[in-house]
């Protein structure tokens, strides 16, 4: 089952409910506790190749419960150059794990100067209290 | 939003469950409990429980009951005995199905258990059809329904009070027995493709039915309307409002072994009319040959043309693939046709199987 509600300290955060952890030039993306909790169990991760160019705001993949569809939105731009294969064969993973073992893609950070658009954990919670 | 929506005796039961809950068919049911795919496993690999107190029972009674009954309704009724239930339509003019349901010779009256979603539209068509001398009563809100289905059945019954009698029903018969307390018709039906039994008591009474079930040793899983709909799905059960609907004949739909074409019902004669012409399309089962989910509204190809239209997607919990059911041309809805789903744009491949999909059968046990 799923851990208990959190949004980690570390992570910036995107109003479609995706996070992501700034490594370098790097950065690893996920979705937050939330979404999956309120898509349920996820049976079905649909990822995008390594090298695909995606831009900030835009969908890279998509994440299927039994019932439900759900696009992933890329909280900043970048190159995909990997793509949590873990996540493709177990993808409850991502409700185990939402912000470790169940994180979808890392990508090479186009314009780090995205990431001040996002929220930081606090603002992230006023905002889900508001939905 | 709309109307606040309605809630069964077991709605408190299931919140202190940590029910997933959402509305269906204007009822506020359980989605899931512990977890869709759990639920699902426990049906198949021992026993789940179901509150499906949201379906609609509908009583007709008098002296030309019967025939009314063989007049609204495609099955031939007058084969069922006292004690027996059958699976039949209702239909409208022009052949579209109303409903599909499960009619229960019951003596002195017959009960049909509808679903919840057509509940109002067969009471309304019953009502506007029967003739002097037939009553048509909605029991609904008199009556909880719960439904335990998996190997367990017996077992789990036995131990709240089920007698011999009951555990021996077969497939389809029903009886009358007490259970916790209650007064039960206890009917060997259900709609997941395992062997198991559907209990109505009096409304106020599900909860105890419910608790007693519970406080078995290995109580059965409570399971919820997803679960429901994989298991019916991994079956080839059509779902009215997906599968079936006023815009298809049974015919379409493969249902022509609950309509008995000697008898006289409504809409008859286009039933008859369509065996000689043949269907447009034809509904069929599918799985998926790679990994992908098949939702409802895509569209079936063959030979990379579109030729149907997918009425029921999801994963197949059993065989962890993508399965469905759809709408293709009678050609191609014979089982090992290869065709592919369009998911959003990628095109999945996909074989027509006869369903069901997964080693099981209601029968069994």
């Amino acid at each position: 089952m799923a851990q208990a509600e959190s949004y980690p300290e570390d992570l910036k955060y995107h109003r479609e409910h995706d996070w992501v952890r700034v490594e370098d030039s790097e950065a690893v993306f996920g979705v937050t506790w939330y979404a999956q909790d309120n898509l349920g169990e996820v049976v079905y991760f649909d990822p995008p190749d390594a090298g695909t160019a995606i831009s900030a705001e835009g969908t890279y993949g998509e994440l299927e419960s039994v019932k439900a569809v759900s696009d992933i939105y890329a909280p900043i731009g970048g190159e995909v150059v990997a793509v949590n294969d873990a996540v493709v064969k177990r993808p409850e993973l991502v409700n185990e794990d939402p912000y470790g073992e169940g994180w979808l893609i890392r990508v090479k950070i186009a314009d780090p100067s995205q990431l001040d658009g996002l929220m930081a954990p606090a603002a992230y919670r006023d905002y889900l209290a508001g939905l | 939003m709309g109307a606040e929506l309605q809630k069964t005796s077991l709605h408190e039961l299931h919140l202190g469950a940590g029910a997933r809950m959402g509305g269906f068919a204007g009822w506020d049911m359980p989605l899931s409990y512990a977890g869709t795919l759990a639920e699902h496993h426990a049906v198949r690999t021992a026993a789940g429980v179901f509150d499906v107190s949201h379906m609609g029972q509908i009583e007709i009674r008098g002296d030309r009951a019967p025939a009314f009954l063989q007049a609204m309704l495609t099955n031939n009724i007058e084969k069922i005995a006292p004690g027996e239930g059958q699976y039949t339509l209702l239909l409208d003019e022009s052949g579209g199905v109303i409903d599909d349901l499960i009619a229960y010779d019951r003596g002195d009256d017959h009960l049909l258990v509808v679903n919840a979603s057509n509940a109002g539209a067969c009471l309304q068509w019953l009502s506007g059809h029967a003739p002097a001398g037939v009553t048509v009563t909605d029991r609904s809100m008199e009556t909880a329904m719960i439904a335990l289905q998996g190997v367990d059945w017996k077992r789990l019954l036995s131990a709240i009070g089920a007698g011999q009698a009951t555990l021996d029903l077969d497939y389809f018969h029903f009886g009358r027995d007490e259970l916790a307390g209650s007064e039960a018709m206890v009917a060997r039906t259900g709609y997941t493709g395992e062997p198991g039994v559907e209990v109505l008591v009096p409304w106020d009474a599900g909860p105890a039915i419910w608790a007693a079930l519970m406080n078995v040793a290995d109580p059965p899983e409570p399971a919820g309307l997803v679960a429901r709909d994989t298991l019916r799905l991994e079956m080839g059960y059509p779902l009215h409002g997906n599968d079936i609907d006023l815009e298809r004949t049974p015919l379409d739909a493969r249902l022509g072994w609950a309509c008995d074409l000697d008898t006289d019902f409504m809409a008859v004669e286009v039933l008859r009319a369509r065996r000689d012409e043949g269907v447009a399309e034809r509904l069929c089962s599918f799985k998926l040959t790679e990994r992908g989910i098949p939702r409802r509204g895509q569209d079936v190809l063959a030979g990379g043309e579109i030729c149907g239209t997918v009425t029921s997607g999801s994963l197949s919990p059993t065989l962890d693939v993508g399965i469905g059911m759809a709408y293709v041309r009678p050609e191609v809805a014979e089982p090992g046709t290869e065709i592919a789903i369009d998911i959003r744009g990628s095109i999945k491949g996909a074989e027509v199987r006869k369903a069901p999909l997964v080693d099981t059968s209601p029968r069994k046990g």
